[in-house]
């Protein structure tokens, strides 16, 4: 290593450690901006650098020049312009998009890498082979598997669990043929084999999202990151880059412990989730209530006059919410009953929204101060002194089922909604949530239904409350 | 092993460490951003994919090369501007809201990269 290429990996160290400090600010709301800005001049400094070891290699021709620049400005413009059209709702899929093509880029980075050790002289080294493998396999699967995640959750393919005939079995075989002719890879070069381990994994990425149900895709799309983040360190042994090294295994880290904490908060295991089956998100079945259950039904006038003369109440947002829009509606209901007096804070459920923490950025986009967002175990202790809990969109995360055993939601953490003074639920029909079980949260005296969709049902109250208090 | 490959698994696996410790402090509030952050930061693949640059002189090497820059590029612009523009709407208090006036165009000097 001369002076040249230690001073470039110093650099590298550099970047590496504004990526560790951007997401430590990434600790409160209040740091987080700041630490966006650092980890981004941390990019800066990792991109130009290598920039100046390009010219200063000197090795790249005219035409090596114009693909990098023209690849890298049509790539910039497609990525910015997404970054600004998308809607906050469309988040995950553009997560999504972007796990894809990072992946993407990965598998192209060893498979480059591969053909050009086969061209050097004394062919591919052994020890390159195996991350290059690594990264050829993980990277393609995250490629397509994304691909299909973000076509699920943006409608374009069904959300419906794709029940393949023979699926696992095609998997399987899928998987012997990847790592079977990696293995042969490793004590023998071979280009037929790498391109049958690239077309195996990208046919096993579709075939492993295809059959995962719309409802399980908070857990999909942090799995597909830490994947994307394992296969950037695995491009970085490939290139012997430490600043690909420690980004992605940062990212790597960061998409595991996502997972996990998506997996728990739904009380499905990450192996139930990948072998899919059942998560086929708010099933449309106007069920009838089991027989012996009251359920009590209430207009917008009788909610209206609980939530103004209430002093405290519990906003409950679930995915209805989002899928109706209502966030903002919600908004200014909540800074009607803040205008009386009433105090009001959200409750958010883990697994609220389409992806870790999505609720929070919709409830921000609708101007809600990140104070009044509480997480589960910071709220449940407020509900019993809570005179309204308003449950939109949300069920089986606040279904009392949940706390004993031999129900298909028991263990899994819930909001204690049922303390409150009073709860009214705000709900298309008397469908079930994704779990397929009534919610005995309904069938509780103290609460009452609200029959409409969520965009309409916070309009109605909020014109109720305004009328009650004389505003108009 | 080389002792080359054997720095690089130490660095990757205390990275791996450093990130757990990090990561695991971050608010719930903030994890659709988190994930966005780290989604920009697996950009740096962008380094990867210019270095190909530097040995590409055939046809199919160009052709991954341009397909790589294209993917990395995306993935480290429009990650780093969409985390930028989630965390620019966490407030701690409500702006006041007037009806009368329009609320001001957003996207005019984004200042975000």
């Amino acid at each position: 290593m001369n002076s040249f290429t230690t001073n470039i990996q110093l650099v590298y160290v550099l970047a590496a450690a504004c990526f560790v400090v951007g997401l430590h600010l990434m600790n409160s709301p209040a740091t987080a901006r700041r630490g966006n800005q650092v980890s981004t001049t941390g990019m800066v400094i990792a991109i130009g650098v290598t920039l100046i070891l390009l010219i200063h290699d000197g090795s790249v021709t005219g035409v090596g020049w114009t693909v990098l620049i023209v690849g890298a400005l049509l790539g910039s413009a497609v990525g910015l312009y997404s970054a600004r059209t998308v809607k906050m709702t469309a988040m995950p899929q553009l997560v999504s998009m972007f796990n894809a093509v990072g992946g993407g880029a990965a598998a192209l980075v060893a498979v480059y890498g591969y053909l050009h050790d086969e061209s050097a002289p004394g062919g591919v080294l052994g020890t390159t082979t195996v991350t290059t493998l690594l990264d050829v396999i993980i990277g393609s699967v995250t490629f397509t598997g994304s691909l299909i995640a973000a076509g699920k959750l943006q409608g374009l393919i069904t959300g419906q669990p794709v029940l393949i005939r023979n699926g696992r079995a095609i998997n399987i075989a899928l998987a012997v043929i990847a790592i079977g002719s990696a293995a042969f890879m490793i004590t023998t070069a071979s280009l037929p084999a790498l391109l049958l381990v690239v077309l195996a994994t990208l046919a096993f990425g579709v075939l492993m999202v295809l059959p995962i149900g719309g409802a399980d895709m908070p857990v999909v799309i942090s799995l597909l990151n830490a994947c994307t983040g394992t296969a950037v360190a695995m491009a970085g042994f490939v290139i012997t880059n430490w600043a690909l090294i420690v980004a992605g295994a940062l990212v790597g880290a960061s998409g595991g412990i996502l997972t996990k904490l998506m997996a728990d908060a739904m009380n499905r295991s990450l192996r139930n989730i990948i072998m899919g089956g059942f998560g086929t998100g708010d099933t449309a079945v106007v069920a009838a209530v089991s027989g012996d259950a009251q359920i009590r039904s209430i207009a917008a006038d009788d909610a209206a006059i609980q939530l103004a003369y209430a002093s405290k109440v519990i906003i409950v947002p679930g995915y209805g919410l989002a899928a109706a829009q209502a966030q903002h509606g919600v908004a200014e209901l909540a800074a009607l009953l803040e205008d009386r007096g009433v105090e009001v804070s959200y409750a958010i459920h883990p697994v609220a929204g389409r992806m870790p923490g999505h609720m929070n950025v919709l409830l921000a986009e609708a101007n809600v101060p990140y104070p009044q967002l509480k997480e589960m175990d910071e709220i449940n202790p407020e509900f019993p002194r809570t005179d309204v809990a308003l449950v939109i969109g949300a069920n089986d995360v606040t279904n009392p089922a949940a706390r004993r055993p031999g129900t298909a939601v028991s263990g899994m953490p819930i909001l204690d909604v049922d303390q409150a003074k009073a709860i009214i639920v705000v709900k298309r029909s008397m469908g079930h949530g994704y779990a397929g079980i009534d919610n005995e949260l309904y069938a509780n005296p103290k609460t009452s239904m609200y029959f409409a969709d969520a965009k309409k049902a916070v309009a109605e109250m909020t014109a109720a409350v305004k009328t009650l208090v004389g505003l108009f | 092993m080389s002792t080359a490959l054997v720095t690089d698994l130490t660095i990757f696996v205390l990275a791996l460490l450093v990130g757990i410790e990090v990561i695991g402090k971050v608010p719930a509030t903030l994890h659709t951003p988190l994930m966005s952050a780290a989604n920009s930061i697996h950009g740096i693949v962008l380094a990867g994919a210019l270095l190909i640059g530097v040995t590409s002189h055939t046809v199919i090497g160009y052709i991954l090369a341009f397909v790589a820059a294209f993917f990395a590029a995306a993935n480290v612009v429009g990650g780093y501007v969409v985390t930028g523009r989630m965390l620019k709407m966490f407030r701690r208090k409500a702006q006041p809201v007037q009806p009368a006036q329009p609320v001001q165009p957003v996207q005019s000097g984004d200042g975000q990269r």
